[in-house]
């Protein structure tokens, strides 16, 4: 399965946001969409998904346009991890997993013993079967990022689009969530994953292939080592950053200190 | 207790308690001469106690109850709030419009509750129409504040009739229907709603897994597959359907679809499949112990949405008090 965006134009009714952006996300590649504020990533991940309608272009999910496309045949071709929040009801953990197999389910088909196992599975690669009886509200803002992975796994699509899934997360569990999704796309998965963040180093670190917005366009688009250049950072983030190696053979980023004349937008 | 074992146990004490409830009143049955009634082996006068009016007051109060608390569940899922209740739409507003107007307009009875039903469809169906026609902006917040502005509107005309009924003849019956009452319910007031409450609940209890991923947000549900326009509408078809019918038998009965689905969601959690039964037995349960107190705590008849708000302010007052424990 693939998704092909040609030229594609974005935005909400007559404010346009972006245009021109053209890529492709296909099975085992993780692309890491980089950009600043403002810069239309979400708005892109919402179009990807056809939740809003695209202002102008072409976009195909595995050579179909996806306006075309029933929202059960999207979900079962893109699962969407948003941002972790807190639902308004105490469903339990499993009970939210299993919402992910809602697109192999008939409309009025409750999931059956097979979509518990799928659920229970799903918990199972992400690591946290051990949640499965507890109330998804009551969990760690990491637990129910993991959750919304899970779910996600569950719904068995070959792509998933992840909106910042590292947000709101601590170091340690902003680590772990990388490393899961890094093993999810690994090489003959079959999955592709596209994610947005606002840390450079997360894309050197897994090694993806990096798509850098601003302003509504498409950048640059390569793998994390050629794309992100010092010099490339800098006019994406305003800022003067430089990429150093570190004695391990990785690189990281690191702003350079004389900057303080850095404006904030 | 399993959670399926506890719905089954709330069928049991529903049971229990409508067969207590057929015992209470001012004509003393036993429960042998009772159950001989209903088997109709009792002398007449015990038979039509408890066939004409025991019994049709009975099924009244677990109809109404059952119906306003399913509805209330349906409500609080699709618009993510456990603070919404069946009337959000202006369905009980509308209702009341259409009651008063046929009160007004002296109707047969069976005029009046046509009348009420057709108003609580009628505003809802406006409320539906202005909101799709209002774009842009969040769907579910513009539905419940253009109910707000079409449930006021109702309100204002019902005003204008009881400020032009005649004081002595229309005026307290228009009191009465507004705070609600089985007190008068016969079977043939409830044969004609049971249909059309059972075609309200039949996609509610269909769409049950849908209902709960609808909660989850209209972006997410979509993202998951739903297309959630379309089943919102239904649902909101379905429940309104259902609030309409037993409003235009027993009249505006307030509180019972906003506080009883709290308590059978925490009880059998938030899914929507457990919850709805467990609101409904609640619901009938709740409303029966209500309505067999307003015809026993006094010599006149307690309108049942003066005890239904006596009792349930402070129970929600308590409910919010007690740790939030039904949705966060």
């Amino acid at each position: 399965m693939k998704l092909e965006a040609t030229e594609l134009a974005i935005g909400y009714g007559r404010e346009r946001i972006g245009e021109n952006l053209s890529f492709t996300l296909g099975p085992d590649e993780i692309v890491c969409l980089l950009g600043p504020n403002g810069c239309g990533k979400t708005t892109l991940f919402k179009t990807l998904l056809g939740l809003i309608t695209r202002l102008g272009g072409k976009l195909e999910l595995g050579g179909a346009d996806i306006s075309r496309l029933a929202r059960q045949d999207i979900a079962r071709a893109i699962a969407y991890v948003p941002q972790a929040h807190v639902p308004p009801f105490p469903f339990e953990v499993l009970e939210v997993v299993l919402m992910g197999r809602t697109s192999q389910l008939g409309a009025f088909a409750q999931p059956s013993a097979r979509d518990r196992d799928a659920a229970l599975a799903a918990l199972d690669t992400i690591g946290i079967e051990h949640l499965a009886g507890r109330d998804y509200a009551r969990l760690s803002g990491g637990q129910r990022q993991l959750v919304l992975i899970a779910r996600a796994l569950a719904q068995e699509a070959p792509l998933l689009v992840m909106d910042e899934p590292t947000a709101s997360l601590d170091f340690g569990n902003r680590l772990a969530v990388l490393d899961r999704i890094a093993t999810l796309a690994r090489r003959g998965s079959g999955r592709g994953v596209i994610l947005s963040t606002h840390d450079p180093d997360q894309a050197l670190s897994l090694s993806a292939r990096v798509i850098a917005m601003s302003k509504g366009r498409v950048l640059a688009d390569g793998p994390a080592a050629d794309v992100l250049t010092p010099a490339r950072l800098s006019e994406i983030y305003g800022i003067s950053l430089t990429v150093e190696r570190t004695p391990s053979g990785r690189r990281i980023c690191l702003p350079e200190l004389q900057s303080s004349a850095a404006t904030i937008t | 207790m399993t959670r399926i074992g506890l719905n089954g146990a709330l069928a049991a004490g529903l049971a229990a308690l409508a067969f207590g409830a057929l015992l209470v009143g001012p004509f003393g049955l036993t429960p042998g001469q009772t159950v001989a009634a209903l088997l109709g082996r009792a002398s007449d006068q015990a038979q039509i106690v408890v066939w004409n009016i025991r019994l049709p007051r009975v099924a009244g109060a677990c109809l109404v109850g059952a119906a306003l608390a399913a509805a209330g569940a349906s409500y609080q899922a699709l618009f993510r709030n456990p603070l919404v209740s069946p009337d959000i739409l202006g369905v009980s507003a509308g209702a009341g419009l259409g009651a008063v107007a046929g009160i007004f307009l002296s109707l047969p009875v069976a005029l009046i509750q046509l009348s009420a039903f057709v108003g609580g469809l009628a505003a809802v169906a406006v409320v539906m129409a202005v909101a799709a026609a209002v774009r842009g902006g969040d769907r579910v917040l513009t539905l419940v504040l253009t109910g707000v502005v079409i449930g006021a509107l109702a309100g204002a005309a019902t005003s204008l009739l009881k400020v032009l009924a005649d004081p002595y003849d229309q005026l307290p019956a228009i009191t009465f229907w507004l705070l609600g009452s089985v007190a008068s319910v016969t079977s043939s007031d409830i044969l004609p709603a049971l249909p059309a409450v059972a075609l309200g609940l039949l996609p509610l209890v269909l769409l049950r897994w849908r209902i709960n991923v609808l909660s989850m947000g209209d972006e997410e549900a979509r993202a998951l597959g739903i297309e959630a326009g379309r089943t919102r509408l239904l649902v909101i078809a379905a429940a309104t359907l259902v609030t309409a019918s037993v409003t235009a038998v027993a009249g505006v009965v307030g509180w019972v679809g906003l506080v009883i689905p709290h308590i059978a969601r925490m009880l059998v959690g938030p899914g929507f499949g457990r919850l709805l039964p467990a609101s409904a037995l609640l619901g009938a349960g709740y409303l029966l112990l209500v309505d067999t107190a307003a015809r026993t705590i006094a010599e006149i008849e307690v309108p049942l949405g003066i005890l239904t708000a006596v009792i349930g302010a402070p129970v929600f007052v308590w409910l919010l008090a007690s740790g939030r424990r039904g949705w966060t």
